[in-house]
């Protein structure tokens, strides 16, 4: 099966500011990208779990998508201006996709 | 003095205070307990909506006059007023900085539904009814203490911008769609409105509410687990006074305008209560800095508590004396 380098770009971010971060990456051409929800986890910013949240402030999401290579630094510098000071992981790992022509 | 410990006694032992008493009781013992987050979600659109829609049909069955606006008009004050007195306390007796501060002080500007909501069933039980615009009050409290804790912010030189797209979230939030759309609803439709849904909105209310304050019980529990070695004596203090300060704002306002002794109740506890829906999600944005365990501890483990168990039959006794009601 023919396979295709991309990139896969996961941003886990407040949920306060999903919109924000899904509007910055259209704005660079990013039309591809995957909204799930995440359910807990701890870090820098302590622990913290989807249950008993009384509003989306302490809720997180995780954005997804898998871009070509070439896309990968306006989709990162847009994000960046969104991510910049919030709590949040942003990571790119190499993968393969098939139909390149829809990424 | 009496009235207030007989109050509060009737208060504390009643069912909605309880089932938030085992709330808070299962999150310190580490229970799996949990109210599942889309049931927790439907519960505060039941409530949001019976309160709106009662306070409308009320509004509806007595008629509007000039304290109605005078009411907005002191919601609006206090909300951007109270956060100044707050960020002031605050650096005196807490030592946070300016940014916590301000974050800290935008909450109890604006105002939490549930502790509304829970005064008002208490206010019922007590035989009394506050104005049925009082609802419209909460409604406007909501978002211009967020406008104040950016002022302040700004003062200290680091400027933080409220863009577009934040105003209208705060402005546009679910709970306050809901709560003004059930309260159009309900003055539009009146006494045949609330007779048609009665069985719905009315009895089962109390049902509910304990529901959910059995869920505000764990989560509030489970914050001050996690967060109570953030809060110094000072923060402490601060959860307890600043509510106290907040209701003699709420009872100047309520006996300047004139209202009832109910309403009067519902302008204290408004005043008193502390924000953990609409500004913490305010905060992350405008002022990501902040550290919302701070904010949401105190307001949610600290100041909810309190103006659930003590604070509301306070304000009630006082509200009583004050207007002879």
């Amino acid at each position: 099966m023919q396979t295709h380098k991309a990139k896969r770009v996961e941003i886990i971010i407040e949920a306060v500011m999903e919109k924000r971060l899904t509007d910055a990456l259209e704005g660079a051409g990013v039309t591809g990208f995957t909204v799930l929800p995440v359910r807990g986890g701890s870090g820098r910013s302590g622990a913290w779990s989807r249950a008993g949240q009384v509003s989306r402030a302490g809720g997180m999401s995780c954005v997804v998508s898998l871009i070509r290579p070439e896309k990968l630094d306006p989709l990162l510098e847009a994000a960046f201006k969104v991510v910049e000071r919030h709590i949040g992981v942003v990571s790119v790992t190499d993968c393969d996709v098939l139909r390149a022509e829809r990424f | 003095m009496d009235a207030i410990l007989s109050l509060a006694a009737d208060n504390l032992l009643s069912p909605i205070i309880l089932s938030f008493v085992l709330g808070l009781a299962a999150a310190y013992a580490r229970s799996d307990l949990s109210v599942p987050e889309a049931v927790a979600k439907g519960l505060s659109l039941y409530l949001l909506f019976a309160i709106g829609f009662k306070g409308g049909a009320s509004v509806a069955a007595h008629g509007i006059d000039q304290t109605l606006i005078l009411s907005l008009v002191a919601g609006l004050v206090l909300s951007f007023s109270i956060p100044v007195v707050a960020f002031g306390l605050l650096r005196v007796m807490s030592g946070l900085d300016t940014v916590d501060a301000a974050a800290v002080a935008a909450h109890y500007g604006s105002i939490s539904i549930v502790t509304f909501v829970a005064g008002s069933s208490v206010l019922t039980s007590a035989g009394l009814e506050g104005e049925g615009y009082m609802v419209a009050v909460a409604a406007v409290m909501e978002a211009p203490a967020i406008l104040s804790a950016l002022w302040l912010i700004a003062r200290s030189g680091a400027r933080r911008a409220m863009d577009g797209e934040l105003m209208r979230e705060v402005m546009l939030n679910g709970s306050i769609v809901l709560l003004v759309g059930a309260f159009l609803i309900g003055w539009i439709t009146g006494a045949d409105g609330l007779a048609q849904i009665e069985s719905f909105i009315v009895a089962p209310f109390l049902g509910v509410l304990c529901l959910f304050l059995l869920d505000m019980g764990l989560v509030a529990g489970r914050g001050l687990r996690q967060s109570a070695r953030l809060l110094t004596p000072g923060l402490l203090l601060f959860g307890v006074v600043m509510p106290l300060i907040g209701s003699l704002a709420g009872l100047a306002a309520g006996m300047l305008i004139g209202l009832s002794a109910g309403g009067v109740s519902l302008f204290m506890i408004l005043a008193a209560s502390a924000s953990y829906i609409a500004v913490p999600a305010a905060m992350r944005v405008a002022l990501p800095e902040a550290n919302p365990s701070i904010y949401l501890t105190l307001s949610l483990g600290v100041t909810f508590p309190f103006n659930l168990t003590l604070g509301i039959p306070i304000y009630l006794a006082i509200a009583r004396i004050a207007t002879g009601g």
